[in-house]
């Protein structure tokens, strides 16, 4: 039987049907989530897609981190379910206190989209297994509050404990704080990002590589590292 | 009814990008303004005069909710004692700091 992965669908969400579709090609079986629900039927691990949940009218994910999903996302958390947050979904993490850190405006104050290469500094996590440590990747950005941000002493601990996941190859795209694009908790089942691995799955669909266009799949490891911690948990 | 005012602003160390953007269209047109921060206003109403209960569920809204303490500070909650205009609800303001 194929590793069942909840997508959650919030007023807002944008990106939930990539998702669904990556965790398909991947060779998982995506179980489609909504805001309101109070459980989690019964799915292995749990992304949280990109858009502007309940039209981010508060802050970026404010509203969705107290919505009863992101509730039952946090208990289940604590008891080791992998969770993935892209975009916004990263932004509702770290309001939700899963992630540290928060998300502020890009700090030239535009919204910028671009194919965005990526260090992966963290190969361990429960969503970043499949890559080498140090693998470059390049996956599509698009955002306008990917400004990752924390005080002095959280970020020192992160670099300190590998809880940074993925940094900004090139030009930092939004300000964020020493090139952090990702991080995890501690446990390393929580994992959240700004660029969008669900847009790099398939061939013709995804981002230029050389010779190539249009072709780069290497988001798809995110989603075959959740399916292979699952199938050897 | 009463009415209790919350405002955020984002904290001093924490970069502010609308509130540098506003600063840079006020020095275009003249302005003296060396620095614009941007909050956030809210107004939170209530039936019957505000009490300290109110008060205290509007501290812990701000803590919890209204504002997020990694980025942002809670830098005023107060009754206002007058009847606000009708369109005053949970609205923006830009504050300007010297």
């Amino acid at each position: 039987m194929s590793s069942r992965i909840g997508v959650v669908t919030f007023p807002g969400s944008l990106d939930d049907r990539d998702a669904q579709r990556a965790v398909r090609l991947a060779g998982g079986e995506p179980v489609a989530l909504w805001h309101a629900d109070t459980d989690l039927a019964g799915v292995e691990a749990v992304v949280l897609p990109g858009g502007f949940s309940y039209g981010d009218y508060l802050r970026a994910g404010a509203i969705a981190s107290h919505s009863p999903i992101v509730r039952e996302i946090v208990t289940a958390a604590g008891r080791g379910l992998p969770v993935l947050g892209i975009c916004n979904g990263f932004q509702i993490l770290c309001e939700a206190h899963l992630l540290p850190g928060a998300l502020i405006r890009n700090d030239h104050q535009r919204f910028l989209c671009r194919d965005q290469q990526l260090e992966v500094t963290n190969a361990a996590t429960a969503w970043t297994n499949q890559f080498a440590p140090g693998q470059q990747i390049t996956i599509p950005l698009k955002n306008g509050e990917g400004g990752f941000v924390a005080d002095d002493a959280t970020l020192d601990r992160l670099e300190g404990e590998g809880q940074v996941v993925f940094r900004y190859l090139g030009s930092n795209p939004n300000g964020s704080l020493r090139d952090i694009a990702g991080v995890t908790n501690e446990a390393g089942n929580v994992v959240g990002l700004m660029p969008h691995p669900e847009h790099a799955v398939q061939q013709g669909y995804g981002p230029d590589v050389a010779g190539a266009p249009r072709s780069g799949t290497d988001g798809l490891g995110l989603f075959a590292s959740a399916i292979r911690s699952l199938v050897s948990a | 009814m009463g009415y209790i005012v919350v405002e955020v602003m984002p904290k001093q160390e924490i970069l502010d990008p609308q509130g540098k953007a506003v600063a840079g269209a006020l020095a275009r047109q003249g302005h003296p303004f060396t620095d614009v921060r941007q909050g956030k206003r809210f107004t939170l109403a209530v039936d019957g005069p505000v009490t300290e209960a109110h008060l205290a569920a509007a501290r812990a809204a701000a803590e919890t909710t209204l504002s997020n303490p990694i980025i942002e500070d809670v830098v005023g909650i107060h009754a206002v004692e007058e009847d606000l205009p009708a369109d005053s609800g949970a609205a923006i303001s830009a504050e300007v700091t010297a």
